[in-house]
This record gives C-alpha cells, structure tokens and sequence, in this order.
C-alpha cells in the first residue's frame, strides 16, 4: 500500500485506468464526469499518453475504438445524454470486438434532467441501448478506492473478451472525496488482449479455436492487412450474407460472455450468512444501504445487503444460492425500477421483492431505507 | 497496366464490386490504388505498405475499403473520420486514408469534416463525392444541386448545396483540392499530393451516378456524364489560362487551398516529450 491520499471518485477512475495500461482518452466535457477528462488531460501525458478532447460523443467513441485497433488501451468518459450519443458505435464494439471502456457517471434524466443530481436511470440503458442482440458487461463501483481497483478489472475484462465494457458510475461516487491507500501498481495484474493470430485456418483475423470464444487482435500497422468491419462477418473478417454464419457470430458474441458469467460476475455479500432479508443495492446507493444494514442488526433484524459490483450480466446465480434462506427482498436503487426487473425475473415466485426508489435527484437515506424495512415488516 | 495494380492492391477473392455499371466510385478507388502504388514504388518516398490504414464509412463510396489489400476498417455512417482520428492519434507512423461519400463526410459525418480540418489532424480524406445518396436508392444529399430531383425530393430539391472543398477549406484545411473520374491522371496526382501532406488533407472527387442521379435527371449514359465532366471541369494550368468570362459555371480540378500549418500528432508529441515524467 502506498501512502494515504485524498481522492475524488472521477480522479480514481482515472488514476486505476491509467494503472491498467490506459494511454488514450477521447471525450467530451459534460457534468458530471468532467474530471475524468481534465485529469487525463494531465496525467496521459505525463505518462507517454494522448488525450484528445473531441468535437461531440459520437467522435469520442469513435476516435477510442480507432485507437483500440491501432493497439492501445483506451477510455472516453461521459453521463447520459453523451451515453446516449455513444450507443451506436458501443454497439459497432460489440460486433467488431473491439475492447475499450466507457465510462458513464449517471445523473437525472430523460435528456437534460438534473445535470448535477446522482441517478441509476442508465441501468437498462447500459444493456439494451445499441440496437440488436449484443454481448454487455457493466461493473459499478461504491466507493473511491473501489473505483480504483475495478477501473483495472474493467480494462481486463474488455481485453480478455474483446468487448467494451461499461464502466457504471453515479454521481454519489463520481464526486465522493475519501481518503484511499492505492494498492502498488506492481501488485495488480494487468491483461492484454492475445496480439497474435491464433494458429490454423489460414491465421483468419476472426478465427477461434474451437471450445473458445475469443479471437485474436493483431492491431494495425503490423504486416496483417486485415479488414474490420460492423456487417455481420465470417473469421476472414469481410462482409457475409449467409444466415448461418451470421448466427453463428452472433451467438458467439453473447456467449463469451455468458458462459464465462462465473469470471466475470462478482458480488458483494454484506451480514448476508444468516439473513431473512436482503436489500440489493448497486453503486452509490450501497452506502447509505450498508448504513441501514448496521442499524437493522443493531436492533436485532437479520438484514444483509447483497451488492453487484458486475451489474452486467445480472448475478443470477449468487443471488438464487441466496433464496431459500429468504423471506423478503428489498431492492434500493436510484431510478424508477431496473434492476427491480431482473430481481423478480430471478427471486419468481418463491421471494416477495420489495422495491425503494427515486427520480428526484435527492439521496436515499439510510433512514429511508429503515422506513421502507419497517413498512415491510408492519 | 491495371491488372497488375488490380492484383498487387485489390483483393481479389472479393471482386466483382457491388457498384452499378457506369459508376464513377470503381474509378476513384482504382486512383487512389494507382496513386498508392505510385508513391510504394517511388524509392523516394517513405510510403510503407504496411503502415496504410484505408477507413471508411457507410454508403456506396465505403464498400471501397474492403476491396482495397490493406488494413482496412469499415466503420458506422459518417464516423469514418473520427475512428480514423484514433487510428492515427494512437500511432502516427500509419498513413491513414479515409474513404468516405458527400452525405458521410458533409451530411451525418459533416462535424467530424470541419473539426479534423480545424485540428489539421495528418489524415487524408477522399470523398467519392455523386450528389446523391445511392445505397438507399436515391435521395438527395447536401450536394445535389438545388432544383435536381431525388426520391426524397420529388418537385425538385429546395436545398442548396455544399461544395466539400470550399468547406474544407473554410474550416481551415491545410490542403484542399478537387478531382474527378475523367481526369484520371490529374486526379491521379492530386491524390498523391494529399497522401505525402503532413497535415489534414481532402480531396472532393466528383463521382457520376447514372443509376440513380443521372437517370431522374435527364443527364444521359454514364458517358454522357462523363464528358459534362471533360467539358465543366478543368484542370488546374488550363483553368488559369481561359479567360474569366469562360471560367463561368466551370470548375477547378486541382489544388484550392495549401499551407503547411503544423500537424496535430506532431504537436501533441512535442508536449509529450516537455510534461512527460522522468522514472
């Protein structure tokens, strides 16, 4: 550990990016992410870096999946409405495998809303908003230091599976101040995408071995003179109208990260071993829920909070180990009702699942959180 | 020799390309291959194979990417010059050229045009510029001229256009030029001319369309197409020989705008190299 330093949750986005190999930012200004841009603005280059402040959010992330296959690791950072704008080339990510994060600090909407208000209305958006059926991982951190740590898994996930990844701030977080001991940049592992082509098959830029679901990525400039493109794609890389092969890619892409969910999914258990009741919270929000938690035991109620840190895709299965030992479910999130949608997918009917929410732009309380708890009870 | 060029920079496997008979945009990728081989085979020149990215967008002109043996990438509609300004931000030794139509690079991708420009960022953009949205059939684009009739504009197109160019130009381009699919050889040059410029480069070739532009307005075959563009446009030392009162209506094929502004990746290495920490 090195020494203690106060810092701001955007601030350690990108200080664990840039511990995580990241070297390229492209971005646009919006509240409440622009730290992150003004911080890379000075740390890129004094770490051999580029950033590049772009003309609007579809450039962003267009410049950040360009220099992705020239081969660096790289970042944009935005909030909703810039998140919207991105959505389409998220989705061109997808399809050509092309890792990079985005990182999305949430506020109010729809459209301008409370550009300073704290919201996880992205939720859905982060997995639904490019069109089409496409493979998504979506982390959120709770607190700074936790910013930090998993801005490096983030980078690792994308490049172990070639695929943006989204980067789920909130605005709690985002401008949250807290003192954090950074973990030794030689003490975290860092991954990297493999740089070159798989054997057989004539070394196709989109070959995979069979049993595996990822290609290589050799990036350009380096003697292979392949093609990249967003049609549906055979592993030469080129444009195909062939129904089977166009499934065949597609389902590819959803499963190298579904049949890897037990990788890539982790969870925060929280005074979970004995509870009748869980309140399942995500982000920002954990804070003033792990609050209540404390209270809850403190007056004898055997409450946990169950945290997924991977929002996407959804800790189906940790969550259904937890559900015969429940009673009821509380979830408490900033927004009108997501991830309220995959906790009744997965509680059925065997849980009820109780729900506190806000639109308004103000802080769930830890008090609110007791009040909803009691309510159940009565 | 063009089946030489078509074998050493074509990908085979992939022809026949998709483009209609009497489409100008064959032409202009065989131009920029022939300029490319020209600068690869010129001892001279410091073009290495290996170190061109060809981008392109969405529509007719993008297909070009994926029949050209280089790196390629075939990116979103009007995005083409945003990746491209990744590719070559993250590694500046890549010659980047961008393949892109009029409403890619001026209509949906028109801000990215102007602000690459703007930033003198060293890519080369050459626009297969045919005054009509083809791949969708024929709707008008921000260069069909006004009065000319599209699918989308039936009793005549009210808009009036851009000349890509210009618009470079004005948003501060450091070369800016103009070419076309009769004057092979001029436009040959001119490409080659913008591929060897450090800094933002656009070249506006005018494309002919006889599918779905020529035919709604009664500009004839592709042939007929092609000698309006023999007699209107002009290249460069007989433009300036004609006297003003012929030069009406005609247009230049050449170079419109030159200077040699310093180019972004180079700037941006120099502040590198004076805020980088030592270890």
């Amino acid at each position: 550990m090195s020494k203690t330093v106060l810092l701001q949750g955007n601030e350690a986005a990108v200080e664990g990016a840039i511990a995580a190999g990241m070297r390229f930012f492209a971005g646009y200004p919006i509240t409440p992410s622009t730290e992150i841009a003004e911080r890379s603005a000075i740390r890129l280059p004094e770490e051999g870096g580029k950033f590049i402040q772009m003309e609007d959010e579809l450039a962003s992330i267009a410049a950040v999946l360009g220099a992705s296959a020239a081969g660096m690791k790289a970042m944009t950072a935005t909030s909703g409405p810039g998140f919207s704008l991105m959505q389409e080339n998220i989705g061109y990510g997808a399809m050509a495998e092309i890792p990079c994060v985005i990182v999305d600090v949430q506020r109010v909407g729809p459209s301008t809303g409370l550009a300073t208000s704290p919201s996880q209305g992205d939720y859905m958006q982060a997995k639904w908003g490019t069109h089409g059926d496409h493979p998504v991982i979506a982390l959120s951190p709770s607190s700074v230091l936790e910013t930090y740590t998993l801005m490096v898994r983030a980078f690792n996930l994308s490049e172990k599976y070639r695929t943006p990844v989204i980067f789920l701030m909130d605005e709690i977080v985002g401008h949250l101040r807290e003192d954090v001991s950074l973990p030794d940049p030689n003490s975290l592992i860092i991954n990297r995408r493999k740089l070159s082509f798989h054997d057989g098959a004539n070394k196709q830029c989109y070959y995979v071995p069979e049993g595996e679901y990822v290609p290589a990525m050799k990036p350009f400039g380096q003697g292979e003179r392949y093609n990249i493109t967003g049609l549906a794609h055979d592993e030469s890389g080129f444009p195909i109208n062939d129904h089977d092969k166009a499934g065949k890619l597609i389902n590819r892409l959803i499963d190298k990260v579904e049949h890897n969910a037990d990788h890539i999914v982790r969870v925060e258990q929280y005074e979970m071993d004995d509870a009748e009741t869980a309140i399942v919270c995500f982000g920002g929000t954990a804070r003033s829920v792990m609050s209540a938690v404390q209270a809850a035991r403190a007056a004898g109620h055997k409450v946990g909070m169950f945290r997924p840190i991977t929002v996407w895709p959804f800790p189906d299965k940790p969550l259904r180990a937890r559900l015969p030992q429940l009673r009821n479910i509380l979830m408490v999130e900033h927004n009108h009702g997501q991830m309220l949608l995959e906790m009744q997918r997965v509680a059925g009917r065997d849980v009820p699942v109780h729900f506190l929410g806000r639109v308004d732009g103000t802080v769930i309380s830890p008090d609110d959180v007791l009040a909803k708890l009691e309510e159940m009870e009565g | 020799m063009p089946s030489e060029l078509i074998h050493r920079y074509m990908r085979i496997d992939h022809l026949p390309q998709i483009w209609c008979p009497g489409c100008g945009n064959g032409t202009i990728m065989r131009d920029v291959a022939a300029a490319i081989q020209e600068l690869i085979d010129d001892p001279e020149k410091d073009i290495n194979r290996d170190n061109i990215v060809i981008v392109s967008g969405i529509g007719c002109s993008s297909r070009a990417a994926g029949y050209l043996d280089f790196n390629s990438i075939h990116t979103t509609h009007g995005r083409a010059i945003a990746f491209a300004t990744g590719i070559k931000f993250a590694n500046p030794k890549l010659n980047v050229i961008v393949l892109t139509g009029d409403g890619d690079c001026s209509a949906i991708g028109g801000n990215h045009l102007i602000h690459a420009a703007r930033r003198n960022m060293g890519l080369t953009v050459i626009a297969f510029n045919n005054n009509i949205y083809g791949m969708t059939g024929g709707q008008y684009s921000p260069t069909t001229p006004d009065g000319d009739v599209a699918t989308t504009a039936p009793f005549g197109n009210v808009d009036r256009p851009f000349d890509i160019a210009n618009l470079a130009s004005g948003a501060g381009a450091s070369f800016s030029a103009r070419g076309d699919v009769y004057h092979v050889r001029e436009t040959i040059d001119i490409i080659k001319e913008a591929i060897q410029h450090k800094g933002f480069s656009l070249v506006d070739v005018y494309s002919v369309c006889p599918t779905y532009y020529g035919r709604k307005n009664h500009k004839g075959s592709a042939v007929d197409m092609l000698r309006w563009q023999k007699e209107n446009l002009i290249p460069t030392a007989r433009y300036y020989s004609m006297p003003e009162e012929e030069r009406a209506g005609k247009k230049l094929i050449g170079i419109l705008s030159y200077n040699d502004y310093p180019e972004y990746t180079e700037e941006y290495a120099k502040l590198v190299k004076a805020y980088r920490k030592k270890k």
